[in-house]
């Protein structure tokens, strides 16, 4: 793989064609929000939070899915930059109804723990307070729509890793909405395979196990690691016709 | 992320719908044409939504064993496009342009005269089921703003009187004749016959 | 079908036409047929069998002629005399065209519209060249008018190379908005390694107040087909698309009959004018969804996906349409390649400005006498748009802004209305050229309303993916909405204008860069307008209500009244 060499805040990086910028910062230890992204899912750009400022050009790129290129230089915190990720996470804040004191993923909430990073303490927007349900009718999760930020790591996770695409998004806009199956209560869905991927996959208390109460949820991700480690080795295909399995 | 499109050909087993209801004829003619890709999803929809007039759940759920597709998968498409409705109509319905020239000549005014003369929000219909009022990005009649649509006849010029008279004559006539509704479906039957 | 066969089609149509004495040309384009064209034509066609006239008159059912407004039109082509065109054509006074005109050869003097108005006068048509003439429903009139001709010449006398060359020389740039040099486009596809290429036409015209691409579809659908051929030609290509808005059933059809007739003649399909070149073309119709006028939102819809775009790189020249190299250009565009085929890119580059070549189709509408469809030079002014072609405003009122571009584009006020009109001026003034919509207004429109109504727009149409663009519209939505009903402070002002640069720098798509260009643009020319409203609680226009106050003065009003009634403080 052909190495390439590229500015990062003023310091030469270098990189493996074909990796994103947000791999090499990373590597870097240098540290940008991201909500949409998640290692192991197919890449999105939607929440824009990645964004950073490529020496001559205008536009601004999402760190998460642009492939570093030679001799690009990157500007990952200017004072336009972090005026607009704080803007944005208002923007999210303000656009369902996001209470902390009584979220089951208070003080382990993505968007809590950026919006604490950049420190956006209030939010200068109208609250759009929403009329939305909460859908417990699964026996063991619980989807709260007043927490959604419509990431869409769910949809992906549940397509691309468990392969049964009960999540999808419906309507468009400020009213889209995550949807099992045919919109119905998620109890019903008979696609769903009551994996839970997608509940641990999710970075706010949107999605969370039934019975946990304030601050008491945990999420572990570990299973993706597993699982697209086992993948990318082939860890699961049967050799010598089926009688032993690959290891 | 949404599955590649299968190059899969086989038409599925079952032959069309349990229902027999002959409008689902039309549905399978239009997955018959587009030889059952995924990527016809769209052009299935126009179909049904013109077939049936709105599209229902067991259409979705319908369209989407024909298709292979998951079902939240369909269900995210319908509810995407604006064209496509998944709630029935009214027997009447009055679509008012809301395009750049009709909105500076005041189309505005005759959605807000709809609006409180028959209590019914844009994009709703009334309770009984007589009347949908809607709204259209633009027409492209823009030299004959403000334009509206009342049951498939373009209106030009209106006023909000006018509109408002028009539609009253429309639904008080609709009270004589009775049974209008039943010709939503009418055409799309005539041309399952025919075949 | 062959050259020669081509030629002979023509030829034998051309003689048929010459047998008619009189022919009369109806408009059966959207805003006619709303207007009661069709009952034009069939008063005509009675009047014909009535007078006996059959062998002499014939009508024909065209495409759009111009001046909508004035509809329905007709215009009569007596031999060996110039065209008279008719306005507000009613099915009496289409008897009376019949019986005076194409009998006594005395035109109705009330119902005709001067040839000499500057409405036509000031303008070239180029691509509209047949619009209005020929029958888009008949491939033998657009072949009669050397139609397909052009493809012929590229299939045995060019080679891809060269067919991109001559494209890039006559300087055309894509019409749908962003002016992206056609060219260089088509010449990054042939590039591109890859064994399926796609071409797709654009024409989903969701802009509100702009319909030029619905009227080329209808009014010569032929001439779109030929230039996506030539463009599957030159970027090898076996199969097109176009997208049609779903609004237009007529342009729709009348597309759908095009090529069905096309590929019975061998002029779609395999082995093209016996060549070895193979292109099909289907048509894909959209279902209401502006964003999808976005080329990748676009390609998620010829899929049929949701129509949400996905981050560029990699462009469609690239990876599109199932991961293949994929050309997408604006119906106008392939518009424009037959006439460059035909008469040579210099004589295309000959028109229009330093870096805008051509011509350009405008939809006028609004405040302004004509509206209609109008073909211009690139470069011409907006004051010879407006008060020349338009014929300025009606009633005497005062010309306050041109609105171009649609939701994504601006307002131009009067200062500036000797602009040019090209990609580069417009851009400098804060609006783009987009497709081609162009709204007049006047003193009696309130422009924070404007840009109200251009913000609830693009709320309704943003397809949620990104943040900045589903919530910032709302809350941009909601400011615009205070500023308008009197309950604005100053504060929301500065909020305003920083959400409008931050949702213009972080949107994902065109859509939501460009969603804040209508309160950029109104706040540049008009911002004293804003703050009348916000401070002196009026709207000069007297359109918004202004009925609400801001909620700091209904906290600050019950404390200044009991201030003024305690003795101690006064």
């Amino acid at each position: 793989m052909a190495v390439i060499t590229l500015t990062i805040n003023d310091e030469l990086v270098s990189g493996r064609e074909g990796d994103t910028l947000l791999t090499l910062m990373r590597e870097k230890g240098i540290e940008v929000p991201t909500l949409c992204h998640l290692d192991g899912l197919s890449p999105r750009g939607g929440c824009r939070l990645c964004l950073v400022e490529v020496q001559g050009s205008n536009r601004l790129v999402p760190a998460c899915i642009t492939p570093a290129q030679e001799g690009m230089s990157i500007v990952t915190h200017s004072e336009r930059l972090i005026k607009y990720r704080r803007m944005i996470l208002e923007l999210l804040f303000s656009e369902r109804n996001h209470i902390c004191a009584v979220c089951v993923m208070n003080g382990r909430c993505e968007l809590q723990a950026e919006a604490a990073a950049i420190g956006m303490d209030h939010v200068r927007y109208d609250y759009l307070t929403p009329q939305l349900p909460i859908d417990a009718s699964h026996q063991r999760f619980a989807v709260d729509h007043n927490r959604c930020i419509l990431c869409t790591r769910c949809v992906r996770v549940c397509d691309e890793v468990e392969g049964a695409h009960t999540w999808d998004v419906m309507g468009r806009g400020v009213n889209s909405r995550v949807i099992t199956d045919l919109n119905q209560p998620w109890g019903t869905s008979k696609s769903c395979t009551s994996c839970g991927k997608c509940v641990q996959v999710c970075p706010t208390g949107a999605l969370h196990l039934k019975g946990s109460t304030v601050a008491e949820m945990r999420k572990d991700r570990d299973f993706l690691r597993w699982i697209l480690d086992g993948r990318e080795k082939k860890q699961w295909i049967l050799r010598n016709g089926g009688q032993e399995s690959g290891r | 992320m949404p599955p590649t499109p299968t190059k899969e050909r086989t038409p599925r087993a079952e032959k069309g719908h349990p229902s027999g209801d002959p409008r689902f004829q039309l549905i399978d003619r239009t997955l018959k044409r587009l030889q059952y890709q995924q990527d016809a999803l769209i052009e299935v929809l126009h179909t049904a939504q013109e077939a049936f007039g709105f599209l229902a759940e067991d259409l979705l759920i319908y369209i989407a064993r024909q298709l292979k597709l998951p079902l939240s998968w369909v269900y995210g498409v319908a509810t995407f496009y604006h064209f496509f409705s998944l709630k029935p109509q009214g027997e009447h319905n009055c679509i008012v342009c809301m395009g750049t020239a009709c909105y500076v000549k005041r189309a505005a005014e005759i959605v807000a005269a709809l609006q409180a003369e028959f209590g019914v929000e844009a994009g709703h219909t009334t309770p009984d089921g007589k009347f949908t009022l809607l709204t259209a990005r633009c027409l492209g009649s823009c030299g004959l703003a403000p334009v509206l649509v009342l049951d498939g006849e373009v209106l030009a010029r209106e006023t909000p009187e006018s509109t408002v008279s028009k539609v009253r004559a429309r639904l008080a006539g609709a009270a004589a004749t009775n049974g209008h509704g039943a010709s939503v479906a009418q055409p799309a039957l005539q041309e399952v016959e025919a075949v | 079908m062959n050259r020669v066969e081509l030629q002979a089609i023509a030829q034998r149509e051309l003689d048929q036409r010459q047998s008619y004495r009189c022919r009369l040309l109806c408009c059966a384009s959207t805003p006619c047929i709303s207007s009661g064209g069709t009952a034009v034509q069939k008063a005509m066609e009675e009047a014909i069998k009535a007078n006996g006239l059959n062998a002499e008159v014939v009508t024909v059912a065209t495409g759009c002629m111009g001046p909508c407004s004035r509809g329905p039109m007709v215009t009569v082509q007596v031999q060996g005399q110039p065209d008279v065109i008719y306005e507000r054509v009613t099915p009496e006074v289409a008897e009376q065209i019949v019986a005076r005109h194409a009998v006594a050869g005395e035109p109705v003097a009330d119902h005709v519209m001067p040839s000499n108005l500057p409405f036509f006068t000031k303008q070239t048509k180029v691509v509209l060249s047949n619009s209005g003439l020929i029958d888009p429903e008949r491939l033998e009139d657009y072949i009669a008018v050397g139609g397909y001709s052009a493809l012929a010449h590229v299939l045995r006398e060019m080679t891809p190379e060269e067919v991109c060359a001559e494209i890039s020389k006559s300087g055309l740039r894509g019409r749908g908005g962003a002016g992206y040099p056609t060219g260089l486009k088509w010449d990054l596809v042939r590039k591109a390694p890859g064994e399926r290429k796609y071409v797709v036409a654009n024409g989903d015209e969701g802009d509100p107040g702009a319909y030029m691409d619905r009227t080329l579809m209808e009014s010569d659908p032929h001439r779109v087909l030929e230039g996506m051929a030539i463009a599957g030609y030159a970027v090898g290509a076996t199969q097109g698309f176009i997208y049609v808005r779903g609004e237009y059933p007529i342009a729709a059809k009348r597309l759908e009959k095009a090529i069905r007739a096309a590929e019975r003649r061998g002029l779609l399909g395999s082995r093209i004018l016996e060549s070895t070149f193979n292109f099909r073309i289907d048509i894909r119709i959209g279902a209401g969804a502006f964003v999808c006028g976005e080329e990748t939102a676009l390609m998620a819809s010829i899929m049929g996906r949701r129509g949400q775009p996905v981050p560029r790189p990699p462009y469609p020249a690239q990876s599109g349409l199932w991961g293949c190299p994929t050309l997408i250009n604006n119906v106008e565009t392939f518009g424009c390649i037959v006439p460059i085929i035909q008469k040579g890119a210099s004589w295309f580059a000959s028109m229009g400005t330093a870096k805008s070549k051509g011509t350009k189709i405008f939809a006028l509408a609004g405040k302004v006498n004509n509206t209609g469809l109008i073909e211009v030079p690139m470069g011409i002014t907006l004051r010879e748009i407006v008060f020349d072609i338009g014929d300025g405003i009606p009633g005497g009122r005062k010309f306050k802004a041109a609105q171009t571009g649609g939701p994504s584009g601006g307002c131009i006020p009067a200062e500036h209305l000797d602009t040019p009109v090209d990609y580069e001026s417009l851009r400098a003034l804060g609006s783009i050229m987009g497709s081609g919509g162009l709204i007049v207004m006047d003193d009696q429109s309130c422009m924070p309303d404007v840009a109200k109504f251009f913000m609830e727009f693009c709320m309704d149409e943003s397809c949620g993916k990104c943040v900045p663009c589903r919530v910032g519209t709302v809350q941009m939505y909601r400011i615009l909405q205070r500023i308008t009903n009197g309950s604005a402070t100053l504060r929301d002002l500065e909020i305003l204008e920083e959400l409008c640069e931050m949702v213009r720098d972080t949107s994902l798509c065109g859509l939501g860069q460009s969603a804040p260009n209508p309160v950029l643009s109104t706040l540049r020319y008009f911002r004293e307008e804003y703050l009348q409203h916000i401070q002196e609680h009026r709207c000069p226009a007297g359109v918004c209500q202004m009925t609400e106050v801001p909620i700091i003065e209904l906290v600050h009003r019950p404390i200044a009244r009991a201030a003024a009634a305690s003795p101690v403080a006064s």
